[in-house]
């Protein structure tokens, strides 16, 4: 029976793998396996570097856009719990579907920190050439799927690749992100229920950070929860602190190893906040009560993960001071590298409309070419 | 050689597809066990059971949505949309990330799925089973749009479709679905996207359309014949990309152009090729160009005849044409 549960301690078949590194990330040791749902402390500092990593440079990242440099950034500050703790529970075959705050998740699984700034760059360092705006990025590498920014669509796109995971014998899981706004979007109800008749294998991950640019979320839902909405759809949905990660990862990790025995989807709502703007192109004191942000700041993700592992004895503000100076370090290299790369090449604004050039294309490359574009 | 009606043609074609490629799934509203509303996917449930001929739940936005999920995991979906004019729910699903996600990612991620959809007036479909809407996926760069108007054709059309990688926006007349027969080859073969067909050679006007039209303009262009008005009928067969050197080089030899189309004339396909054709041909020209089409109003249930681009105005707008001095 779908069950709608307060805790996500539940009991769990998942046995996570240490996220690998690639295109020079640098996340990762492989952590000691823990008990199945639950983080060892090994696996609880991994996160905590991944979380604090994606809030160093969320930090630099909004300096850099104050400061001209970039256009645009989303930043996950405040999430970075729900965020990476959901990502931690998947292995390296299963497919991403990211909202506008989930690159960290990118990140973790092995896209490197340079493609990842070159993309809020939108440079020929990009992997998808400069073509979305930033906190859009894209990997082949690491199933990371291309997001638009049209809320709530990439939810029946993670159904429909899930399917075909089930329909093909392979064991990939989909994980679909969104935020509490997305569940009043026609698509979530399309996925949701698609994904109960077809039972596929998906974990909705919803990151419930209360507010959708300046609409609170009981103006998206009159429903008592996130979670419960699961219930009609003949889907479990689990309520969790989003701000813990080790709740987040016994929820989600449950679900993975739920959805990974062919048991079909979960709905996980973690409950979270935006500690900053919904964009650097918003200003939320207008809307929004700075007594509320304090509050949250108390229970800010990265704060309580640090005392958390202090309580464990395995960590101290000694060797927290040093992480964060090399992770400032990495992601300043990063910015330094992927900074000096060139915009992409005048070309690349034609290719990939189509597999091959439609002769309007064609005309239009050439158009472009004779009005002097590109030329120094 | 068998005689198929359209519809067979398209059955045809799937069958043929999904035995040669286990990527190729179908799904849709009614297309499992019934076969669909017009019978389209008639027989194919039975032969490649329930995992790839799939009755989904009543949302086109979902049908589309999922099947994009589909062919980004390395399927070759073929979703069916009932009819065009239930295609909207699942507008934003085509425009917003069907069309872009190649060129959103970077050409990482592609989504190669074929959505079938009947369309068209004719069958007394009034307001919501009549429509054309394909000058709205034209309009979208990453689609082609694709509209056959005979049995051959639609199998060969509909292979090619199944086997390139972009996003293909199928539409199927439906008044000709029944009507319109031919012998239709039993193995495989392709008819190639982008290449329109010449069905009548004549020097003295050219006619353009493509799906269910292209009956009614054989029937008036037989008639202009009659007359004593050579009339060249060109069937577009692929709507996007254009066979745009063949209108260009039809149009210079005639100098006349009539197009013709069941959609409202404003901001119609007909539109853009009139735009093109003078563009490139202004100088050949010797009549402004002619649109014959629906009218701008939505589509009737009574009145459907008479909102339709039926053969006798056709016929005047040729000879009207035809008959332009300067």
């Amino acid at each position: 029976m779908p069950a709608v549960q307060r805790s996500g301690k539940a009991a769990s078949k998942a046995r996570p793998k240490a996220s690998k590194s690639k295109n020079g990330a640098s996340t990762a040791k492989a952590a000691a396996p823990a008990k199945a749902g639950t983080l060892s402390r090994d696996q609880l500092l991994e996160v905590y570097r991944a979380m604090l990593r994606i809030r160093v440079l969320d930090d630099r990242m909004i300096t850099l856009q104050r400061q001209g440099r970039v256009g645009f950034y989303g930043a996950c500050s405040g999430q970075e719990a729900a965020t990476i703790a959901s990502g931690y529970a998947l292995k390296p075959t299963d497919w991403v579907f990211q909202a506008l705050r989930e690159q960290g998740v990118a990140l973790m699984r092995g896209l490197g920190l340079v493609p990842l700034i070159a993309q809020v760059f939108g440079n020929s360092g990009d992997l998808t050439k400069g073509r979305q705006m930033p906190s859009h990025p894209a990997s082949r590498d690491v199933n990371h799927v291309s997001w638009s920014s049209v809320i709530g669509t990439q939810l029946p796109h993670a159904v429909g690749a899930a399917w075909a995971a089930k329909l093909k014998g392979d064991d990939t899981v989909a994980m679909a992100f969104m935020g509490d706004g997305a569940t009043s979007s026609s698509d979530f109800h399309v996925a949701m229920n698609f994904a109960g008749v077809f039972k596929v294998p998906i974990v909705f991950v919803c990151q419930n950070n209360h507010w959708s640019i300046s609409v609170p979320t009981k103006n998206q839902t009159a429903s008592e929860s996130i979670a419960v909405k699961a219930t009609a759809y003949g889907l479990p949905g689990v309520k969790v602190d989003g701000n813990d990660p080790e709740a987040v990862y016994a929820a989600v990790s449950a679900a993975v190893a739920r959805a990974r025995a062919g048991e079909g989807a979960t709905l996980v709502e973690c409950e979270t906040y935006r500690m900053g703007a919904h964009s650097t192109s918003d200003d939320p004191t207008r809307y929004r009560d700075q007594n509320e942000v304090e509050e949250w700041k108390k229970r800010d993700p990265i704060v309580r993960t640090f005392k958390r592992l202090q309580g464990l004895g395995v960590w101290d503000s000694q060797r927290d001071e040093a992480l964060r100076a090399q992770l400032l370090e990495e992601v300043n290299a990063a910015i330094r590298e992927a900074e000096a790369l060139p915009p992409p090449g005048i070309d690349t604004l034609f290719d990939d409309v189509y597999e091959k050039d439609t002769w309007n294309l064609a005309e239009q490359r050439a158009e472009l070419k004779a009005s002097g574009a590109g030329q120094q | 050689m068998p005689t198929l009606n359209l519809l067979q043609a398209v059955n045809d074609a799937l069958r043929l597809e999904m035995r040669r490629d286990s990527n190729v799934v179908v799904l849709g509203e009614d297309v499992g066990k019934f076969g669909g509303v017009f019978r389209a996917t008639a027989g194919l449930y039975e032969e490649f059971g329930p995992k790839r001929v799939i009755d989904t739940p009543l949302a086109e936005g979902g049908i589309i949505g999922t099947a994009i999920g589909m062919a980004l995991y390395g399927l070759r979906p073929v979703p069916e949309i009932q009819f065009s004019d239930f295609i909207y729910p699942a507008f934003d699903q085509i425009v917003s990330e069907l069309s872009k996600m190649r060129y959103r990612s970077g050409g990482m991620y592609t989504a190669p799925v074929v959505i079938r959809t009947p369309y068209g007036g004719g069958i007394k479909g009034g307001l919501y089973h009549s429509q054309s809407p394909e000058a709205l996926f034209i309009h979208q760069a990453g689609l082609k749009v694709v509209s056959p108007s005979n049995p051959y054709d639609a199998k060969g059309l509909l292979l090619s479709c199944l086997r390139q990688n972009d996003p293909v926006l199928f539409f199927e007349p439906k008044r000709v679905y029944r009507a319109a027969k031919g012998e239709v080859p039993e193995g495989d073969y392709e008819v190639p996207l982008g290449k329109a067909a010449v069905l009548r050679e004549g020097d003295a006007i050219t006619v353009i359309t493509y799906g269910a039209m292209v009956h009614e303009a054989l029937i008036a262009v037989e008639q202009a014949a009659e007359k004593g008005v050579s009339c060249e009928l060109i069937d577009l067969r692929t709507l996007w990309p254009l066979d745009i050197d063949a209108l260009v080089q039809s149009a210079q030899k005639t100098g006349r152009v009539v197009i013709v189309h069941e959609a409202p004339r404003t901001c119609g396909f007909g539109a853009e090729i009139s735009s093109l054709l003078q563009e490139r041909c202004f100088t050949s020209l010797c009549a402004p160009i002619r649109r014959v089409t629906g009218f701008d109003t939505p589509f009737p249930y009574t009145l459907d005849e008479e909102y339709l681009p039926l053969a006798p105005r056709i016929l005047r707008g040729i000879e009207e044409t035809a008959g332009y001095e300067a």
